[in-house]
């Protein structure tokens, strides 16, 4: 069984590209259809806890569906079959592709010069997708605008990325409480 | 200090505060890397084109290549990998074990709600910052061609359903003749 385990997520490392959410369709399809090792319902209870800590997600999914199955034992072979190929991949590449090969190599060189302006464009593409899903309006485009631009801005503390994790979920917190509250009170 | 150590407060960093997923993520790495000049933004993108064009997620696969480039040594690329995964791994059991009634809790769900617009204003920050010299070249006729490159990159991926290694591709070759 933790063989199993382990080259089923060994296999979903593998085969997917594009990181988590690509992923849990490819998870849900290998251990909801395939192996019947989890029930539907109980698979989306636990893409819910890994979706709600930080991390990797496809790591956080096998970690929370390895301990579904067989316990502490089984997160950690799950979690491992996960991060092993693109571990494994990597390491091959890096001490291929140094980035002085990247430099140096006159071929490789005018490859990574296309490609680098893609990888932007790569990376704009799910503002606009991520935006729309936290259903951001002409009114609250402010924040994420405000939060890039002190980050952009290169000053110390102001310009680090944690400080507005830490607020984001600190407001959120309070106004959800706030909110339940209020609804308690206008229930009685 | 030690190249080991700082490798290791970096991605447990990286690890923790990482929510949102792999493109919110990348604006934790740029920080902590490229802020602390320990690779060049242009490194860094290129470790992004890497990521995307292998299997994985990006938040393994950047632990795994800084970690060598760093150390020169297998060992930074363990050592950066097991950081940047264990403390969520023991979250996450945790939140499954001892949360209970997890989905309804305020505090995570109110958390959750709040980040929404951070993890935007995050992608849109490590957007913005490599859009510089590095990434669009030095002289003006390379930034024109930069820009229509990322220009019909961004048309490609938003618009068609693409994938994004065959766009990667593409703008390889495009590169290759062009440049």
């Amino acid at each position: 069984m933790y063989l199993k385990l382990f080259i089923t997520f060994f296999k979903i490392g593998l085969f997917t590209f594009g990181g988590g959410w690509a992923m849990i369709a490819i998870i849900e399809r290998e251990i909801v259809d395939n192996h019947k090792w989890i029930a539907k319902e109980d698979f989306l209870d636990l893409l819910a806890i890994a979706q709600s800590m930080p991390g990797i997600l496809a790591v956080n999914i096998a970690t929370v569906i390895g301990d579904n199955l067989k316990g502490l034992r089984g997160s950690i072979v799950a979690a491992l079959g996960t991060i092993m190929p693109s571990f494994l991949i990597i390491l091959a590449i890096a001490t291929y592709l140094t980035p002085e090969t990247i430099k140096n190599n006159e071929i490789i060189s005018r490859i990574f010069k296309g490609i680098r302006p893609a990888v932007v464009a790569l990376i704009v593409a799910p503002v606009i997708t991520t935006a729309r899903n936290a259903k951001i309006n002409w009114k609250t485009v402010i924040i994420p605008i405000t939060i890039a631009l002190m980050i952009y801005s290169h000053i110390p503390i102001v310009s680090n990325p944690i400080v507005y994790i830490i607020l984001g979920a600190i407001i959120g917190i309070v106004i959800n409480i706030h909110k339940t509250l209020k609804k308690e009170a206008h229930d009685e | 200090m030690n190249e080991y150590l700082k490798l290791i407060w970096a991605y447990l960093k990286i690890g923790l505060f990482g929510f949102g997923g792999g493109y919110a993520m990348l604006s934790l790495i740029q920080n902590e890397v490229v802020g602390s000049g320990w690779i060049t933004s242009q490194m860094f993108t290129d470790i992004v084109a890497i990521s995307q064009m292998t299997p994985g997620p990006i938040g393994i696969n950047s632990a795994t290549y800084i970690g060598y480039v760093i150390t020169n040594s297998v060992w930074g690329s363990i050592v950066a990998t097991c950081a940047v995964v264990i403390p969520p791994y023991i979250l996450v059991l945790l939140a499954s074990h001892y949360v209970s009634e997890h989905k309804n809790s305020p505090y995570i769900q109110g958390a959750l709600i709040g980040l929404r617009p951070v993890v935007v204003g995050l992608i849109a920050s490590a957007a913005l910052l490599l859009m510089n010299k590095d990434n669009f070249g030095y002289e003006f006729t390379e930034q024109v061609i930069s820009i229509i490159i990322c220009i019909v990159s961004f048309c490609l991926v938003f618009f068609t359903k693409i994938h994004p290694i065959i766009v990667i591709i593409m703008a390889g070759i495009a590169g290759l003749i062009i440049f």
